[in-house]
């Protein structure tokens, strides 16, 4: 029974009502088998397989394959496996229910072939994965997750007035090649930075992530920005705006990243730093760049993915995620410390493991194509990144100094969960061709030569040199206990502050006014009262004789004169 | 705890073992620059020991600007909490169920 028009995102939804009416392990075991069956069923389909309906006037394209979108479909698949094994042990209906819709919502938005298809997927996203946040059912939680869903839901309503712009410009709502022509093109441009944390928007993703559950993180960042990336490669390929947007985006969050205590927000400020260059190669364009953009995508889902789960076994284990609060877990967990370092090695690109193979394509283009300030940086956040998540990350976790925590390594699911993203990294870092025959252009591209492989790895050793001789100096900075402001802080504090300020100042003004008022008021009644509340004035309480004695003859006048009519 | 193991880097001559291995690896690095033949994309990476210098260079750069950063953005722990009355008079959840349990759970 294989039918090929099946959307991958199907499976996915009805694997989550089923997984929300069963219990135990019936659940763990269809929740295992949704990625699997799917993964399996579109490693068969074709490309070019599509699905269309009309809506009103427009052609809507909810399901299209092709290289690009496969890619992104596979790995979603493998991040999703990986993840739901991660979290086999968790007893929480609304994480795993929520959990396989948001990989399902994914799916859907890269196989989706219309703007308003992509809307719908780009919104669940939100709505589903904000769950994963505010299952950790803690008060700062609950608030990151609002922040975090208001600027997801904003991401997509731009992108809805784009898609409208869209169609008004172009009388179709095909999502293909979109360029930054017209309010359109710079709408949906908007919405898609939005949420693949340009500079300036970036804080909902180092807001949120830390903030989310144990195997919430590992979900979180497999997709959203994946899809982000993908959306920009589909839609802005060589857009030269792209390749500054992204090198800014390489440099800025490892600054950020060394003086981060929360190991965890240390990892979301390097998911920033390698989407960067994902949208470096997307704005370089060529077959070469789109190449290393899509591999890089693919393999930073799984080296993050397994940074994010070994970080999450130490928070599941120790219940502490500040680097200052551990140290010297190696002793106890070894398993882990072990799978942290492979994924450590592999999102700094040493030789032999995934980061390797993809990120030094985005650095050959931008050399070929005459970016060389660019390619500088990208030098520089490599080397950076390698300082940050290759070795602060299994140093302050697993060694540095000891803090007497004594615990033992998660369970074997965890474990397993993470075995398998290690093989993969070093199987992909091994082995590229495999990954390369399904990348959309071929290029013929060999990552290892001997120049190339000499120059990362001088890179990388000088780097932890530097760090090494930075720590016995005493001149690396400790981590502390501590918040850094970063641009969260217009929304988090100015804006507030501003808005509450402004109500004080208000009310207050409201408050003088009515005051004054009142004492003008005050002031008129008793001017008044001054000349009509005197005995001989209008309003005086005490009447004198003489005007009652004038009312009676008024009455008596009057019965005077009804009497001549009755 | 009186019988605690002794672990590998409780010693430290194997702290300063894995320092020497870095440092040979380093200087046998940078000697392969003048060693293997290079075919390179930029003029830049003619200099001898230009990925070195670039890579040390840039990491101490980077670390300094980062300590410097945190002497005008770092703030208290509890910065966005202040003023927030409720946070403060609450006991952290995780905080009591550790209390509690002695235990890990930090997600329900």
């Amino acid at each position: 029974m294989w039918m090929p028009e099946i959307p991958p995102f199907l499976p996915f939804f009805i694997g989550a009502l089923f997984a929300a009416v069963t219990r135990g392990t019936l659940r763990g075991v269809i929740m295992l088998a949704v990625p699997v069956a799917s993964a399996l069923h579109l490693w068969m389909v074709p490309e070019g397989v599509h699905l269309q309906l009309a809506l009103f006037d427009y052609q809507l394209t909810p399901y299209r394959v092709d290289k690009l979108s496969l890619m992104f479909g596979y790995v979603f698949h493998i991040a999703a496996f990986i993840a739901i094994v991660y979290s086999l042990h968790v007893r929480d209906t609304l994480q795993q229910v929520t959990a396989l819709m948001y990989a399902g919502s994914g799916l859907g938005a890269v196989f989706s072939g219309d703007l308003l298809t992509l809307f719908v997927f780009w919104e669940l996203l939100a709505f589903t994965s904000v769950f994963l946040i505010w299952a950790r059912r803690s008060r700062r939680s609950y608030q990151a997750g609002m922040r975090y869903l208001i600027i997801q839901v904003l991401s997509g309503v731009i992108l809805l007035i784009g898609a409208l712009f869209h169609a008004a410009e172009n009388g179709s709502l095909d999502f293909g090649f979109i360029g930054l022509e017209g309010i359109a093109g710079w709408l949906i441009f908007i919405a898609f930075g939005i949420k693949c944390a340009f500079p300036f928007v970036h804080n909902w993703l180092t807001d949120a992530y830390p903030e989310a559950t144990v195997t919430g993180t590992v979900f979180l960042s497999a997709f959203t920005t994946k899809v982000a990336v993908y959306a920009l490669a589909r839609g802005y390929p060589g857009t030269e705006l792209l390749v500054y947007i992204g090198a800014t985006m390489t440099c800025f969050p490892i600054f950020f990243a060394v003086i981060e205590n929360d190991l965890r927000r240390v990892l979301a400020y390097s998911l920033i730093n390698q989407v960067g260059f994902m949208v470096v190669g997307v704005g370089i364009g060529t077959a070469l760049a789109i190449n290393g953009a899509v591999s890089h995508a693919f393999n930073d889902v799984i080296f993050k993915g397994l940074l994010f789960m070994s970080m999450g076994a130490v928070l599941h284990m120790t219940g502490r995620m500040n680097g200052s609060d551990l140290g010297g877990l190696y002793k106890t967990m070894p398993k882990t410390t072990v799978l942290c370092i492979v994924g450590a090695a592999s999102i700094s690109a040493f030789p032999l493991f995934s980061g390797f193979v993809s990120k030094s394509m985005v650095m050959s283009a931008a050399l070929e194509n005459g970016y060389d300030w660019i390619w500088l940086m990208l030098l520089f956040a490599s080397a950076g990144v390698f300082h940050h998540a290759g070795i602060k990350i299994p140093y302050f976790a697993f060694f540095a100094h000891d803090s007497g925590i004594r615990t033992s390594d998660p369970p074997n699911n965890m474990l397993l969960a993470m075995l398998i993203a290690a093989v993969l990294c070093i199987g992909i870092g091994v082995y590229p061709a495999a990954l390369y025959s399904l990348l959309p252009y071929d290029t013929g591209y060999n990552p290892y030569d001997a120049t190339h492989v000499l120059a990362q790895t001088q890179l990388l050793f000088f780097s932890a040199l530097a760090f090494a001789w930075l720590n016995l100096r005493g001149m690396y900075p400790p981590e502390l206990h501590s918040t850094n402001l970063d641009v969260e802080w217009f929304y988090r504090r100015l804006f507030p502050v501003a808005i509450q300020s402004l109500f004080a100042a208000t009310w207050k003004l409201d408050g003088a006014l009515r005051q004054a008022f009142v004492t003008r008021l005050h002031q008129c009644l008793h001017y008044l009262s001054g000349i009509y509340h005197v005995p001989t004035g209008l309003l005086t309480s005490a009447r004198p004789a003489g005007s009652m004695a004038m009312w009676v003859a008024i009455f008596l006048a009057g019965y005077l004169f009804l009497s001549f009519f009755y | 705890m009186e019988n605690e193991k002794k672990y590998i880097f409780d010693n430290p001559d194997n702290v300063k073992r894995v320092l020497q291995i870095l440092v040979a690896c380093c200087v046998l690095l940078f000697a392969l620059d003048f060693v293997i033949h290079r075919h390179v994309m930029h003029s830049w990476e003619n200099l001898w020991g230009f990925y070195p210098v670039y890579g040390f260079v840039g990491c101490v750069i980077l670390v300094l600007v980062a300590k410097w950063m945190r002497t005008f953005l770092m703030r208290a722990e509890d910065y966005y909490d202040e003023g927030d009355a409720e946070i403060s008079e609450k006991p952290d959840p995780d905080e009591k169920y550790r209390a509690e349990t002695g235990g890990n759970d930090v997600d329900a």
